[in-house]
């Protein structure tokens, strides 16, 4: 019997769908034409023209500096929310956990409304704190679901082996759990970083005067038209980026070895 | 002289449901020592609390003339060997078997050197260097039990550790364990809910139901002089009568009414007197099964019946034989070539013979213990 086509075809198709437009962005921002759709020829001065950008590049700080804490903060909130919920059980937990899920549902514009809401009332100025704070917010959430999922195939007579083995409770954790559930972490802390870099709906919120991060910059460059080739280029910058992220992360999340 | 490792009236409360009740056991140094009984009747609890992942309620743990009851498990001379393995994924073999030696300060060329031996002991010197994850489930087990023996234990707790094994590996394990029991002398507390494992390697076994110490004995003990018809059921397969006594045949026999079969000889294994109540196990090898009214010797009791069921093992047949009212499993062991013999078939009316000596004299009997029994269903 002849091997059926249809998968191969679906597979072209999805693949299409998700990545003509991305390969449409990359191919324009090695065109050297700067409106017209048609190819002019290979060029990098987009490019150039990316790196004098002082703007730019303050805004990239910002986007790597709020990432970096927010993912950093969220793997160590994340890694204790996910301790409590998997070894406690009772009905506080169960709150816990479904408020747990709330954020990954719940729509960033709902959020970042709260938040602003939130910061205004409480008098706190907005500036890249703030944004910071908001990030982790929706972060923590991610960590938390990816940490624990890892708890869950964790053998718990593995921390009894190591207590009966002679290791006191620290030990024990320093040794045999922080390790095993490293990767885990790790993975949290990816996807927190990739959620954080390139959100726009909360951080246009919660973003104060000069705290603009890469994804508000851009879309601000956006309404300059003559920018745009610059603004493709950046894009498949963080493209290639974002690719290096989720290729760490899989390998990370890969099952624990047994 | 009190046990080395010794339970004194010790229990274990889990919100309304008591685990353990007031058990006191006594081990002594260097026997392979079993808990066995069925799931949810406290061996594990027990276990557990030697080991100082649990605290009794009540009670005291003494091992070695200490008290440790309420030590914690990195300060206890005792290490586990877990049903689970529990081995640590992201160390290779080698350093599992050093994570309890190098914690103990001992110096790094004494720590190889340990670690290598017992490499050797359990036969894994060319695996040291996988992974867990690499190893099948004979070498895991072997690994774990490397790595708590190389502790220089007191006791050695073993958690069901060859439950997840298939049988002819367990088999195999079984024997290597002992044969490591005898290389180290160490002692051993043996769990597991296996009564053939139980039987095969230890000196001496508690049979444990519903949080309770039914029996302790040899596993000879056990199996011939059970004390209670849960001990009976639980351990081989035994056909449970009760009758009424009758009268006295000199010190050692009585006569014993059977209802539906009709008078018996039976053995006074405790005291009884003539209108007692009684209960008699009667373990299916120990009946002679004939097709003609065999010749009685002095205190032997035979019984008509009719084949119900035939279940062929090979090595024996187990029948199932209507007596009366009763339902009664004989076995008929092959010790000759059987396809030159008539085989029985069901409806087949055939003779049990056994020796009073043969039964045994429940001292306590629980009719929800029949339940253990292996019989097919009645048809």
């Amino acid at each position: 019997m002849k091997p059926s086509r249809i998968p191969l075809v679906t597979t072209g198709i999805v693949l299409a769908f998700f990545y003509l437009p991305i390969a449409a962005l990359v191919a324009k921002s090695f065109n050297s034409s700067r409106f017209s759709p048609e190819w002019k020829g290979f060029t990098l001065k987009w490019y150039e023209r990316l790196f004098e950008r002082d703007d730019i590049l303050a805004a990239l700080v910002n986007s790597l500096k709020v990432a970096l804490i927010a993912a950093s903060a969220s793997m160590l909130l994340g890694t204790c929310a996910a301790f409590a919920l998997h070894r406690y059980k009772s009905r506080l937990q169960d709150a816990h956990r479904m408020m747990v899920n709330v954020p990954l549902v719940l729509p960033d514009i709902l959020m970042g409304m709260s938040l602003l809401l939130l910061f205004i009332a409480a008098g706190v100025s907005l500036s890249l704190a703030t944004v910071t704070i908001a990030h982790i917010t929706f972060c923590l959430s991610y960590v938390t679901l990816v940490v624990l999922a890892r708890l869950q195939d964790f053998d718990p007579n593995i921390v009894e082996a190591a207590r009966d083995l002679g290791a006191t409770r620290l030990q024990a954790f320093v040794k045999i759990t922080l390790p095993i559930l490293f990767p885990g972490i790790l993975a949290g802390g990816l996807l927190a970083f990739t959620l954080s870099i390139d959100d726009y709906v909360v951080t246009f919120f919660v973003k104060g005067p000069g705290s603009d991060t890469l994804p508000t910059l851009v879309y601000s460059m956006i309404k300059k038209s003559k920018e745009l080739p610059v603004i493709n280029a950046l894009s498949t910058l963080m493209l290639l980026f974002t690719f290096l992220l989720v290729f760490a992360s899989q390998r990370l999340t890969r099952p624990v070895n047994r | 002289m009190p046990g080395y490792l010794r339970f004194e009236n010790v229990t274990r409360r889990f919100g309304s449901f008591t685990a353990v009740d007031r058990v006191s056991l006594e081990i002594e140094k260097g026997e392979v020592f079993s808990l066995l009984g069925p799931s949810g009747c406290g061996k594990t609890t027990l276990l557990r609390m030697a080991a100082g992942f649990d605290v009794p309620d009540e009670g005291r743990i003494f091992l070695d003339g200490v008290d440790i009851t309420r030590l914690p498990p990195d300060q206890r001379p005792v290490n586990t060997v877990f049903q689970s393995y529990a081995l640590f994924p992201h160390l290779s073999i080698r350093e599992n078997i050093a994570f309890g030696p190098k914690l103990s300060k001992r110096s790094p060329a004494e720590i190889r050197s340990e670690v290598e031996r017992m490499l050797e002991l359990v036969d894994l010197t060319a695996h040291a260097d996988k992974k867990p994850a690499q190893l099948s489930g004979g070498q895991k087990q072997r690994v774990a039990i490397a790595r708590a023996l190389v502790n220089k234990p007191k006791v050695l707790l073993l958690d069901e550790p060859l439950a997840a094994l298939d049988l002819k590996l367990r088999q195999r394990l079984l024997v290597e364990l002992d044969a490591i029991h005898d290389e180290v002398g160490i002692t051993f507390i043996y769990v597991t809910h296996d009564q053939g494992e139980a039987m095969s390697i230890s000196d001496r076994i508690a049979v444990m139901n519903k949080g309770v110490v039914e029996q302790i004995g040899k596993p000879a003990e056990i199996y011939e002089a059970p004390r209670t018809s849960f001990v009976a059921a639980f351990i081989g397969d035994t056909n449970f009568l009760d009758g009424k006594i009758t009268s006295r045949i000199g010190e050692r026999f009585s006569k014993c009414a059977i209802h539906g079969i009709g008078e018996i000889i039976i053995d006074n294994d405790k005291p009884t007197s003539p209108g007692d109540l009684v209960h008699l196990s009667l373990r299916p090898e120990k009946i002679i099964v004939s097709r003609n009214r065999p010749e009685l010797r002095e205190n032997e009791n035979s019984v008509p019946g009719v084949i119900e069921d035939i279940i062929y093992f090979g090595s024996h047949t187990r029948l199932w034989v209507r007596c009366g009212g009763w339902r009664i499993c004989a076995e008929t062991q092959h010790r000759t070539y059987q396809l030159d013999d008539t085989p029985l078939n069901w409806g087949d009316t055939i003779h049990l013979r056994w020796h009073a000596n043969d039964g045994y004299l429940l001292e306590q009997y629980r009719e929800e213990d029949e339940s253990l029994l292996t019989l097919p269903d009645e048809t």
